[in-house]
Protein backbone atom coordinates (compact mmCIF):
# COMPACT_ATOMS: atom_id res chain seq x y z
CA UNK A 1 0.00 0.00 0.00
CA UNK A 2 1.31 3.67 -1.09
CA UNK A 3 -0.56 6.36 0.88
CA UNK A 4 0.32 10.01 0.72
CA UNK A 5 -0.81 12.13 3.57
CA UNK A 6 -1.12 16.16 2.20
CA UNK A 7 2.09 16.09 0.77
CA UNK A 8 3.70 19.50 -0.41
CA UNK A 9 6.93 19.42 -2.11
CA UNK A 10 8.48 22.43 -3.21
CA UNK A 11 10.99 22.92 -5.71
CA UNK A 12 14.49 25.28 -5.15
CA UNK A 13 12.91 27.60 -7.83
CA UNK A 14 10.08 27.91 -5.77
CA UNK A 15 7.71 25.52 -7.80
CA UNK A 16 5.43 23.80 -5.21
CA UNK A 17 5.27 20.40 -7.64
CA UNK A 18 3.48 18.84 -4.96
CA UNK A 19 0.16 21.06 -3.54
CA UNK A 20 -1.44 18.97 -1.12
CA UNK A 21 -1.68 15.56 -2.38
CA UNK A 22 -3.25 12.96 -0.69
CA UNK A 23 -3.51 9.41 -2.20
CA UNK A 24 -4.09 5.96 -0.86
CA UNK A 25 -2.94 3.19 -3.90
CA UNK A 26 -3.54 -0.47 -2.67
CA UNK A 27 -1.46 -3.29 -3.56
CA UNK A 28 -1.98 -5.06 -7.09
CA UNK A 29 -3.32 -1.51 -8.30
CA UNK A 30 -2.61 -0.56 -11.83
CA UNK A 31 -2.58 3.33 -12.00
CA UNK A 32 -1.87 5.70 -14.91
CA UNK A 33 -0.67 9.59 -13.96
CA UNK A 34 -1.37 11.60 -16.58
CA UNK A 35 -1.32 15.35 -16.88
CA UNK A 36 0.62 18.01 -19.17
CA UNK A 37 4.55 18.71 -18.75
CA UNK A 38 5.06 20.26 -15.39
CA UNK A 39 2.08 19.17 -13.51
CA UNK A 40 4.01 17.05 -11.21
CA UNK A 41 3.83 13.19 -11.97
CA UNK A 42 7.49 12.93 -11.82
CA UNK A 43 7.85 14.45 -8.49
CA UNK A 44 5.26 12.40 -7.35
CA UNK A 45 6.71 9.16 -8.48
CA UNK A 46 10.41 10.03 -6.69
CA UNK A 47 8.04 10.41 -3.46
CA UNK A 48 7.00 6.77 -3.79
CA UNK A 49 10.88 6.00 -4.77
CA UNK A 50 12.03 8.09 -1.96
CA UNK A 51 14.18 10.45 -3.86
CA UNK A 52 12.64 12.94 -2.92
CA UNK A 53 10.91 13.64 0.42
CA UNK A 54 7.66 15.86 1.35
CA UNK A 55 8.37 19.09 2.77
CA UNK A 56 4.99 18.76 4.76
CA UNK A 57 3.00 15.68 5.26
CA UNK A 58 3.74 11.76 4.42
CA UNK A 59 4.47 9.63 2.14
CA UNK A 60 4.03 5.72 3.37
CA UNK A 61 5.25 2.61 1.55
CA UNK A 62 3.48 -0.53 3.13
CA UNK A 63 3.17 1.38 6.19
CA UNK A 64 7.30 2.93 6.31
CA UNK A 65 7.63 6.58 6.27
CA UNK A 66 10.07 7.13 3.63
CA UNK A 67 11.95 9.77 5.58
CA UNK A 68 12.71 7.16 8.15
CA UNK A 69 14.46 4.54 5.51
CA UNK A 70 16.99 4.94 2.90
CA UNK A 71 16.79 5.24 -0.75
CA UNK A 72 18.26 1.73 -1.15
CA UNK A 73 16.19 -0.28 0.97
CA UNK A 74 12.89 1.11 -0.32
CA UNK A 75 14.49 0.46 -3.58
CA UNK A 76 13.90 -3.47 -2.79
CA UNK A 77 10.32 -2.94 -2.58
CA UNK A 78 10.33 -0.09 -5.31
CA UNK A 79 11.40 -0.11 -8.97
CA UNK A 80 11.60 2.68 -11.30
CA UNK A 81 12.62 2.89 -14.97
CA UNK A 82 12.78 6.67 -15.87
CA UNK A 83 11.89 8.49 -18.29
CA UNK A 84 15.19 9.30 -19.51
CA UNK A 85 16.93 5.48 -19.97
CA UNK A 86 20.49 7.03 -19.52
CA UNK A 87 19.77 8.75 -16.12
CA UNK A 88 20.40 4.94 -15.31
CA UNK A 89 22.50 2.82 -17.16
CA UNK A 90 26.64 2.62 -16.52
CA UNK A 91 27.66 -0.79 -16.64
CA UNK A 92 30.32 -2.21 -19.07
CA UNK A 93 27.44 -4.70 -20.28
CA UNK A 94 23.95 -5.38 -20.96
CA UNK A 95 24.68 -8.53 -18.73
CA UNK A 96 25.91 -6.76 -15.78
CA UNK A 97 23.31 -3.79 -16.21
CA UNK A 98 21.17 -6.11 -14.90
CA UNK A 99 23.41 -7.98 -12.81
CA UNK A 100 24.47 -4.64 -11.32
CA UNK A 101 21.40 -4.31 -8.46
CA UNK A 102 20.98 -8.05 -7.76
CA UNK A 103 24.65 -8.38 -6.48
CA UNK A 104 23.72 -5.13 -4.12
CA UNK A 105 21.02 -6.96 -3.25
CA UNK A 106 23.03 -10.10 -2.46
CA UNK A 107 21.25 -12.52 -4.68
CA UNK A 108 23.35 -15.60 -4.81
CA UNK A 109 25.33 -15.86 -8.43
CA UNK A 110 23.63 -18.90 -9.76
CA UNK A 111 20.48 -17.09 -9.33
CA UNK A 112 21.90 -13.99 -10.49
CA UNK A 113 23.06 -15.74 -13.57
CA UNK A 114 18.97 -17.36 -14.06
CA UNK A 115 17.58 -13.69 -13.93
CA UNK A 116 19.72 -12.03 -16.15
CA UNK A 117 19.49 -14.60 -18.96
CA UNK A 118 15.65 -14.87 -18.09
CA UNK A 119 14.83 -10.87 -18.20
CA UNK A 120 17.03 -9.96 -21.36
CA UNK A 121 15.56 -13.07 -23.24
CA UNK A 122 11.79 -11.86 -22.23
CA UNK A 123 12.97 -8.50 -23.26
CA UNK A 124 14.28 -9.21 -26.48
CA UNK A 125 17.99 -8.01 -25.39
CA UNK A 126 19.92 -11.86 -25.40
CA UNK A 127 22.07 -10.86 -28.12
CA UNK A 128 23.32 -7.60 -26.89
CA UNK A 129 24.50 -9.53 -23.74
CA UNK A 130 28.13 -8.87 -23.83
CA UNK A 131 27.38 -4.90 -25.81
CA UNK A 132 28.24 -1.55 -23.75
CA UNK A 133 24.20 -0.05 -22.95
CA UNK A 134 25.49 2.88 -24.74
CA UNK A 135 25.63 1.18 -28.14
CA UNK A 136 21.67 0.43 -27.79
CA UNK A 137 19.14 2.39 -29.36
CA UNK A 138 16.87 4.52 -27.45
CA UNK A 139 13.45 1.87 -27.44
CA UNK A 140 16.03 -1.02 -26.38
CA UNK A 141 17.36 1.06 -23.68
CA UNK A 142 14.37 1.14 -22.09
CA UNK A 143 13.51 -1.82 -22.29
CA UNK A 144 16.82 -2.91 -20.62
CA UNK A 145 15.86 -0.42 -17.79
CA UNK A 146 12.72 -2.48 -17.26
CA UNK A 147 14.65 -5.79 -17.39
CA UNK A 148 17.11 -4.20 -14.72
CA UNK A 149 13.85 -3.58 -12.58
CA UNK A 150 11.82 -6.74 -12.89
CA UNK A 151 15.02 -9.24 -12.79
CA UNK A 152 14.83 -8.33 -8.57
CA UNK A 153 10.93 -8.81 -8.86
CA UNK A 154 9.43 -5.58 -6.44
CA UNK A 155 6.31 -5.49 -5.61
CA UNK A 156 5.72 -1.63 -6.40
CA UNK A 157 7.13 -1.47 -10.20
CA UNK A 158 6.71 2.46 -11.75
CA UNK A 159 7.21 3.45 -15.38
CA UNK A 160 7.63 6.93 -16.23
CA UNK A 161 6.80 7.41 -20.25
CA UNK A 162 7.33 3.83 -21.13
CA UNK A 163 6.18 4.61 -24.98
CA UNK A 164 8.31 7.32 -26.21
CA UNK A 165 10.76 6.32 -28.76
CA UNK A 166 8.89 2.56 -29.15
CA UNK A 167 7.22 1.31 -32.35
CA UNK A 168 3.40 0.42 -32.64
CA UNK A 169 5.31 -3.71 -31.92
CA UNK A 170 7.12 -2.49 -29.05
CA UNK A 171 4.26 -0.71 -27.35
CA UNK A 172 2.03 -3.89 -27.94
CA UNK A 173 4.73 -5.89 -25.94
CA UNK A 174 4.83 -3.21 -23.29
CA UNK A 175 1.38 -3.46 -22.84
CA UNK A 176 1.68 -7.37 -22.42
CA UNK A 177 4.30 -7.05 -19.58
CA UNK A 178 2.06 -5.03 -17.68
CA UNK A 179 -0.69 -7.32 -17.87
CA UNK A 180 1.72 -9.64 -16.67
CA UNK A 181 2.32 -7.94 -13.80
CA UNK A 182 -0.21 -6.90 -13.11
CA UNK A 183 -1.43 -10.91 -13.09
CA UNK A 184 1.15 -11.43 -10.65
CA UNK A 185 -0.42 -8.96 -8.10
CA UNK A 186 2.53 -6.12 -8.70
CA UNK A 187 1.51 -2.44 -7.90
CA UNK A 188 2.01 -0.82 -11.25
CA UNK A 189 1.71 2.89 -11.47
CA UNK A 190 2.46 4.45 -15.28
CA UNK A 191 3.09 8.13 -15.92
CA UNK A 192 2.66 8.48 -19.72
CA UNK A 193 0.78 11.32 -22.04
CA UNK A 194 0.51 8.51 -24.34
CA UNK A 195 -3.56 8.16 -23.33
CA UNK A 196 -4.08 5.73 -26.55
CA UNK A 197 -1.83 3.09 -25.34
CA UNK A 198 -3.31 3.52 -21.42
CA UNK A 199 -7.08 3.47 -22.93
CA UNK A 200 -6.92 -0.48 -23.37
CA UNK A 201 -5.72 -1.16 -19.76
CA UNK A 202 -8.75 0.40 -17.73
CA UNK A 203 -5.93 1.75 -15.12
CA UNK A 204 -7.22 3.55 -12.20
CA UNK A 205 -6.57 7.43 -13.74
CA UNK A 206 -4.86 10.24 -11.62
CA UNK A 207 -5.29 13.39 -13.33
CA UNK A 208 -2.90 16.18 -12.09
CA UNK A 209 -2.47 19.73 -12.72
CA UNK A 210 -0.20 22.05 -11.20
CA UNK A 211 1.09 20.26 -8.30
CA UNK A 212 -2.83 18.80 -7.41
CA UNK A 213 -4.83 15.61 -7.98
CA UNK A 214 -7.89 16.91 -10.26
CA UNK A 215 -9.27 13.99 -10.83
CA UNK A 216 -9.07 10.51 -9.70
CA UNK A 217 -10.98 7.10 -10.63
CA UNK A 218 -11.37 4.37 -13.13
CA UNK A 219 -10.30 5.22 -16.51
CA UNK A 220 -13.84 4.85 -17.86
CA UNK A 221 -15.25 7.81 -15.35
CA UNK A 222 -11.94 9.81 -15.30
CA UNK A 223 -12.19 9.97 -19.55
CA UNK A 224 -15.34 11.11 -19.76
CA UNK A 225 -14.78 14.34 -17.81
CA UNK A 226 -14.44 16.23 -20.64
CA UNK A 227 -13.54 19.21 -18.26
CA UNK A 228 -11.77 18.04 -16.29
CA UNK A 229 -9.42 16.43 -18.73
CA UNK A 230 -9.27 19.87 -20.93
CA UNK A 231 -8.51 22.10 -17.54
CA UNK A 232 -5.62 19.64 -17.02
CA UNK A 233 -4.85 19.75 -21.19
CA UNK A 234 -4.98 15.83 -21.39
CA UNK A 235 -6.23 14.37 -24.79
CA UNK A 236 -9.32 12.04 -24.08
CA UNK A 237 -8.72 8.99 -26.10
CA UNK A 238 -10.79 8.91 -29.51
CA UNK A 239 -12.62 5.97 -28.72
CA UNK A 240 -14.17 7.88 -25.45
CA UNK A 241 -14.51 11.01 -27.99
CA UNK A 242 -16.51 8.84 -30.45
CA UNK A 243 -18.80 7.56 -27.94
CA UNK A 244 -19.86 10.78 -26.36
CA UNK A 245 -20.61 12.16 -29.85
CA UNK A 246 -23.25 9.59 -30.41
CA UNK A 247 -26.85 10.24 -29.92
CA UNK A 248 -27.42 7.26 -27.98
CA UNK A 249 -24.95 5.32 -25.98
CA UNK A 250 -24.08 2.30 -24.11
CA UNK A 251 -23.94 2.70 -20.12
CA UNK A 252 -19.48 2.45 -20.68
CA UNK A 253 -17.72 3.77 -23.50
CA UNK A 254 -15.80 1.79 -25.46
CA UNK A 255 -12.35 -0.04 -24.83
CA UNK A 256 -11.42 -1.53 -28.49
CA UNK A 257 -13.05 -0.43 -32.15
CA UNK A 258 -14.43 -3.49 -32.16
CA UNK A 259 -16.78 -3.01 -28.94
CA UNK A 260 -17.76 -0.31 -30.94
CA UNK A 261 -18.64 -1.91 -34.02
CA UNK A 262 -20.63 -4.57 -31.93
CA UNK A 263 -22.76 -1.93 -30.25
CA UNK A 264 -23.41 0.02 -33.69
CA UNK A 265 -24.47 -2.76 -35.73
CA UNK A 266 -26.50 -4.18 -32.51
CA UNK A 267 -28.63 -1.15 -32.39
CA UNK A 268 -28.98 -1.22 -35.80
CA UNK A 269 -30.47 -4.85 -36.36
CA UNK A 270 -32.78 -3.96 -33.35
CA UNK B 1 5.57 21.90 -59.53
CA UNK B 2 9.39 21.16 -59.14
CA UNK B 3 10.66 18.58 -56.22
CA UNK B 4 12.10 19.69 -53.37
CA UNK B 5 13.62 16.25 -52.59
CA UNK B 6 14.74 13.62 -55.10
CA UNK B 7 16.18 10.73 -53.49
CA UNK B 8 17.21 7.77 -56.32
CA UNK B 9 18.18 4.68 -55.41
CA UNK B 10 19.91 5.65 -52.08
CA UNK B 11 21.74 3.11 -50.65
CA UNK B 12 23.80 3.09 -47.36
CA UNK B 13 26.02 0.86 -45.13
CA UNK B 14 28.19 1.74 -42.08
CA UNK B 15 31.28 1.20 -42.15
CA UNK B 16 31.40 -0.70 -38.44
CA UNK B 17 28.69 -2.80 -38.60
CA UNK B 18 28.78 -3.06 -42.66
CA UNK B 19 25.02 -3.93 -42.02
CA UNK B 20 22.97 -2.47 -45.56
CA UNK B 21 20.66 0.34 -43.18
CA UNK B 22 19.26 2.44 -46.36
CA UNK B 23 18.55 0.03 -49.14
CA UNK B 24 17.28 0.92 -53.02
CA UNK B 25 14.93 4.06 -51.58
CA UNK B 26 13.15 6.50 -53.91
CA UNK B 27 11.01 9.26 -53.04
CA UNK B 28 10.26 12.39 -55.13
CA UNK B 29 8.91 15.18 -52.29
CA UNK B 30 7.44 18.09 -54.91
CA UNK B 31 7.18 21.61 -53.02
CA UNK B 32 5.11 22.44 -50.48
CA UNK B 33 4.44 18.61 -49.57
CA UNK B 34 3.52 17.42 -45.96
CA UNK B 35 5.28 14.32 -45.67
CA UNK B 36 4.78 11.67 -42.67
CA UNK B 37 7.61 9.00 -42.69
CA UNK B 38 6.37 5.95 -40.36
CA UNK B 39 8.14 3.01 -40.02
CA UNK B 40 9.20 0.49 -36.92
CA UNK B 41 12.19 1.20 -34.72
CA UNK B 42 15.41 0.27 -36.38
CA UNK B 43 13.80 0.44 -39.79
CA UNK B 44 16.68 3.09 -41.40
CA UNK B 45 14.59 6.34 -40.82
CA UNK B 46 17.46 8.09 -38.69
CA UNK B 47 19.84 7.01 -41.20
CA UNK B 48 17.62 8.16 -44.24
CA UNK B 49 17.51 11.98 -42.61
CA UNK B 50 20.75 12.24 -42.34
CA UNK B 51 21.79 11.47 -45.69
CA UNK B 52 18.75 14.51 -46.33
CA UNK B 53 20.76 16.60 -44.19
CA UNK B 54 24.29 15.67 -45.10
CA UNK B 55 25.51 14.23 -42.21
CA UNK B 56 25.76 11.07 -44.55
CA UNK B 57 28.27 10.98 -46.41
CA UNK B 58 29.79 14.36 -44.70
CA UNK B 59 30.26 13.46 -41.33
CA UNK B 60 29.44 9.06 -40.97
CA UNK B 61 31.87 7.34 -43.44
CA UNK B 62 30.29 4.12 -45.44
CA UNK B 63 29.64 2.61 -48.26
CA UNK B 64 27.45 4.81 -50.53
CA UNK B 65 25.74 4.73 -53.74
CA UNK B 66 22.74 6.90 -55.38
CA UNK B 67 22.14 10.46 -54.72
CA UNK B 68 20.28 12.80 -52.80
CA UNK B 69 19.18 16.11 -54.28
CA UNK B 70 17.54 19.50 -52.15
CA UNK B 71 16.61 22.11 -54.01
CA UNK B 72 18.76 21.09 -56.90
CA UNK B 73 21.69 20.83 -54.87
CA UNK B 74 23.36 17.77 -55.11
CA UNK B 75 23.65 16.55 -51.03
CA UNK B 76 26.91 14.26 -51.49
CA UNK B 77 28.71 17.60 -52.93
CA UNK B 78 27.51 20.68 -51.45
CA UNK B 79 29.11 21.27 -48.20
CA UNK B 80 27.48 21.11 -44.90
CA UNK B 81 27.24 25.07 -44.14
CA UNK B 82 25.45 25.23 -47.80
CA UNK B 83 23.16 22.68 -47.07
CA UNK B 84 22.44 24.28 -43.72
CA UNK B 85 20.55 26.92 -45.32
CA UNK B 86 18.51 24.61 -47.74
CA UNK B 87 17.69 21.85 -45.35
CA UNK B 88 16.50 22.37 -41.68
CA UNK B 89 16.75 20.05 -38.91
CA UNK B 90 14.39 19.69 -35.24
CA UNK B 91 15.24 17.37 -33.27
CA UNK B 92 13.50 15.49 -30.61
CA UNK B 93 14.88 16.80 -27.92
CA UNK B 94 15.08 20.86 -27.85
CA UNK B 95 17.38 20.84 -25.43
CA UNK B 96 20.04 19.13 -28.20
CA UNK B 97 19.56 22.53 -30.44
CA UNK B 98 19.26 25.51 -27.58
CA UNK B 99 22.33 26.94 -25.85
CA UNK B 100 21.88 30.62 -25.91
CA UNK B 101 20.86 32.58 -22.90
CA UNK B 102 18.29 34.63 -24.53
CA UNK B 103 15.36 32.92 -26.74
CA UNK B 104 16.82 36.02 -29.56
CA UNK B 105 20.15 35.11 -29.20
CA UNK B 106 19.32 31.18 -30.13
CA UNK B 107 17.81 31.43 -32.69
CA UNK B 108 20.11 33.89 -34.47
CA UNK B 109 22.95 31.30 -33.47
CA UNK B 110 22.65 29.48 -37.03
CA UNK B 111 22.27 32.97 -38.74
CA UNK B 112 25.38 34.43 -36.73
CA UNK B 113 27.51 31.14 -37.85
CA UNK B 114 27.02 31.99 -41.47
CA UNK B 115 28.25 35.32 -41.14
CA UNK B 116 24.73 37.02 -41.85
CA UNK B 117 25.30 40.76 -41.86
CA UNK B 118 23.36 42.33 -39.08
CA UNK B 119 20.76 43.74 -40.04
CA UNK B 120 19.66 40.94 -42.47
CA UNK B 121 19.67 39.05 -39.30
CA UNK B 122 17.36 41.07 -37.11
CA UNK B 123 14.70 41.21 -39.90
CA UNK B 124 14.78 37.03 -40.02
CA UNK B 125 15.18 37.02 -36.46
CA UNK B 126 11.89 39.16 -35.83
CA UNK B 127 10.14 37.46 -38.97
CA UNK B 128 11.11 33.41 -37.67
CA UNK B 129 9.51 35.09 -33.80
CA UNK B 130 6.43 35.95 -35.82
CA UNK B 131 5.95 32.70 -37.54
CA UNK B 132 5.99 31.33 -33.91
CA UNK B 133 4.22 33.66 -32.15
CA UNK B 134 6.63 33.89 -29.60
CA UNK B 135 7.02 37.92 -29.14
CA UNK B 136 6.26 37.35 -25.25
CA UNK B 137 9.54 34.78 -25.12
CA UNK B 138 12.02 36.39 -26.91
CA UNK B 139 14.10 38.10 -24.07
CA UNK B 140 13.48 34.81 -22.09
CA UNK B 141 16.18 32.68 -21.03
CA UNK B 142 15.72 29.32 -22.90
CA UNK B 143 16.01 27.19 -20.02
CA UNK B 144 12.83 28.76 -17.94
CA UNK B 145 10.62 27.63 -20.64
CA UNK B 146 8.54 25.18 -20.89
CA UNK B 147 9.48 21.74 -23.67
CA UNK B 148 6.20 23.46 -25.69
CA UNK B 149 8.07 26.67 -25.84
CA UNK B 150 11.44 25.22 -26.24
CA UNK B 151 10.57 23.27 -28.93
CA UNK B 152 8.98 26.68 -30.62
CA UNK B 153 12.08 28.47 -30.55
CA UNK B 154 14.18 25.51 -31.65
CA UNK B 155 11.68 25.51 -34.88
CA UNK B 156 11.85 29.34 -35.20
CA UNK B 157 15.77 29.12 -35.42
CA UNK B 158 15.58 26.49 -37.99
CA UNK B 159 13.15 28.63 -39.85
CA UNK B 160 15.54 31.79 -39.39
CA UNK B 161 17.75 29.99 -42.04
CA UNK B 162 15.08 30.09 -44.56
CA UNK B 163 14.82 26.51 -45.70
CA UNK B 164 13.43 24.85 -48.61
CA UNK B 165 12.97 21.82 -46.91
CA UNK B 166 12.32 20.68 -42.83
CA UNK B 167 12.96 17.81 -41.29
CA UNK B 168 11.01 17.07 -38.02
CA UNK B 169 12.55 14.22 -36.35
CA UNK B 170 9.51 12.96 -33.48
CA UNK B 171 9.10 16.37 -32.45
CA UNK B 172 6.18 15.52 -30.54
CA UNK B 173 7.60 12.60 -27.99
CA UNK B 174 8.28 14.33 -25.56
CA UNK B 175 5.30 16.96 -25.08
CA UNK B 176 2.11 16.70 -23.90
CA UNK B 177 -0.64 15.57 -26.24
CA UNK B 178 -2.78 19.12 -26.23
CA UNK B 179 1.06 20.70 -27.02
CA UNK B 180 1.69 18.43 -29.11
CA UNK B 181 -1.41 18.93 -30.79
CA UNK B 182 -0.39 22.71 -31.04
CA UNK B 183 2.53 22.39 -32.79
CA UNK B 184 1.24 19.74 -35.33
CA UNK B 185 -1.27 22.59 -36.37
CA UNK B 186 1.60 24.97 -36.48
CA UNK B 187 3.16 22.72 -39.03
CA UNK B 188 0.30 23.47 -41.11
CA UNK B 189 0.01 26.53 -40.36
CA UNK B 190 3.99 27.46 -41.65
CA UNK B 191 3.62 25.54 -44.59
CA UNK B 192 1.43 27.45 -46.12
CA UNK B 193 2.78 30.40 -44.88
CA UNK B 194 6.35 29.90 -45.43
CA UNK B 195 6.34 27.49 -48.73
CA UNK B 196 8.28 25.02 -47.32
CA UNK B 197 8.38 21.43 -47.98
CA UNK B 198 8.35 19.44 -44.44
CA UNK B 199 9.25 15.58 -43.65
CA UNK B 200 8.06 14.23 -40.45
CA UNK B 201 9.11 11.64 -38.24
CA UNK B 202 6.40 10.51 -36.24
CA UNK B 203 4.71 7.51 -33.96
CA UNK B 204 1.48 9.92 -33.00
CA UNK B 205 -0.10 9.85 -36.42
CA UNK B 206 -3.44 10.42 -35.13
CA UNK B 207 -1.96 14.03 -34.72
CA UNK B 208 0.36 14.11 -37.68
CA UNK B 209 -2.32 12.85 -40.35
CA UNK B 210 -4.64 16.12 -39.73
CA UNK B 211 -1.78 17.86 -41.92
CA UNK B 212 0.27 15.58 -43.84
CA UNK B 213 -0.87 14.94 -47.56
CA UNK B 214 1.35 11.98 -48.02
CA UNK B 215 2.62 9.07 -45.93
CA UNK B 216 5.82 6.73 -46.72
CA UNK B 217 6.38 3.45 -44.59
CA UNK B 218 9.79 2.20 -44.50
CA UNK B 219 10.56 -0.90 -43.59
CA UNK B 220 14.21 -2.71 -43.10
CA UNK B 221 15.47 0.40 -45.07
CA UNK B 222 13.27 0.03 -48.08
CA UNK B 223 10.29 1.96 -49.06
CA UNK B 224 7.25 -0.13 -48.92
CA UNK B 225 4.00 2.28 -49.00
CA UNK B 226 3.32 5.38 -49.97
CA UNK B 227 0.26 6.93 -50.09
CA UNK B 228 -2.38 9.30 -49.01
CA UNK B 229 -2.50 8.88 -45.42
CA UNK B 230 -5.87 7.22 -45.53
CA UNK B 231 -4.81 5.03 -48.74
CA UNK B 232 -2.25 3.86 -46.15
CA UNK B 233 -3.72 3.69 -43.15
CA UNK B 234 -6.94 1.74 -44.18
CA UNK B 235 -4.57 -0.97 -46.08
CA UNK B 236 -4.01 -4.00 -44.82
CA UNK B 237 -0.42 -3.70 -44.95
CA UNK B 238 0.04 -1.33 -42.43
CA UNK B 239 -0.39 -2.88 -39.18
CA UNK B 240 2.35 -5.53 -40.59
CA UNK B 241 4.67 -3.13 -40.81
CA UNK B 242 4.42 -2.06 -37.17
CA UNK B 243 2.63 1.32 -37.96
CA UNK B 244 0.63 2.30 -34.86
CA UNK B 245 -3.17 3.29 -36.58
CA UNK B 246 -5.21 5.31 -34.62
CA UNK B 247 -7.92 4.00 -32.45
CA UNK B 248 -10.53 5.81 -34.66
CA UNK B 249 -8.72 5.02 -37.57
CA UNK B 250 -9.10 1.30 -36.70
CA UNK B 251 -12.72 2.05 -35.92
CA UNK B 252 -13.40 3.76 -38.98
CA UNK B 253 -12.07 0.63 -40.93
CA UNK B 254 -14.45 -1.59 -39.30
CA UNK B 255 -17.62 0.55 -39.99
CA UNK B 256 -16.36 0.76 -43.60
CA UNK B 257 -16.90 -3.11 -44.37
CA UNK B 258 -20.17 -3.03 -43.96
CA UNK B 259 -20.53 0.72 -45.76
CA UNK B 260 -21.68 2.61 -42.74
CA UNK B 261 -19.08 4.84 -43.40
CA UNK B 262 -16.83 5.61 -46.68
CA UNK B 263 -12.59 6.08 -46.03
CA UNK B 264 -12.07 8.64 -48.70
CA UNK B 265 -10.52 10.50 -45.84
CA UNK B 266 -9.41 9.97 -42.46
CA UNK B 267 -12.09 10.97 -40.02
CA UNK B 268 -11.54 12.45 -36.38
CA UNK B 269 -13.76 10.40 -33.95
CA UNK B 270 -16.53 13.20 -34.08
CA UNK B 271 -16.52 13.58 -37.51
CA UNK B 272 -17.11 9.59 -37.96
CA UNK B 273 -19.74 9.71 -35.03
CA UNK B 274 -21.62 11.79 -37.48
CA UNK B 275 -21.29 9.76 -40.41
CA UNK B 276 -22.75 6.90 -38.58
CA UNK B 277 -26.07 8.34 -38.95
CA UNK B 278 -26.10 7.91 -35.14
CA UNK B 279 -24.25 11.25 -33.65
CA UNK B 280 -25.82 14.17 -32.13
CA UNK B 281 -27.83 16.76 -33.67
Amino acid sequence: MIRFEDVVFVHQNGVRALDGVSLDIPDGETVAIVGENGAGKTTLVKHVTGLLKPREGRVLVDGVDTTSVSTARLSRKVGVAFQNPDHQLFSESVREEVAFALRNFQFPEDMIEKRVKLELGQFGLAEYERSSPLVLSGGEKKRLTLACILAWDPGIVILDEPTVGQDAIQKEKLSETIRMLRSQGKTVIVVSHDIEFLWPLQPRTIVMKSGKVVGDGPAKECMLDSEVLRSARVAQPQLVSFYRHLSERPADPFVDPLDAKRWLSGGRAG
Amino acid sequence: MANVLEIEKLNFTYVDTWKKVVSDFDLAVPEEEVVVLAGPSGCGKSTLLRAVNGLIPHMYGGQYSGSVTVAGKSVKDTPMRDLAQTVGFLFQNPENQIFMFSVERDIAFGLENLGVPRPEMRKRVDEAISLLGIEHLAQRAPHELSDGQKQRVALAGVLAMRPRLVILDEPTSLLDPRTAAELVELVGRLRKETGATFVIVEHRLDLVTRVADRMVVMDRGAKVLDGTPSQVLFGDEAELYGIAVPAATRLQKLLAKDGAVGTDRLMGPEELAAETGRGKK
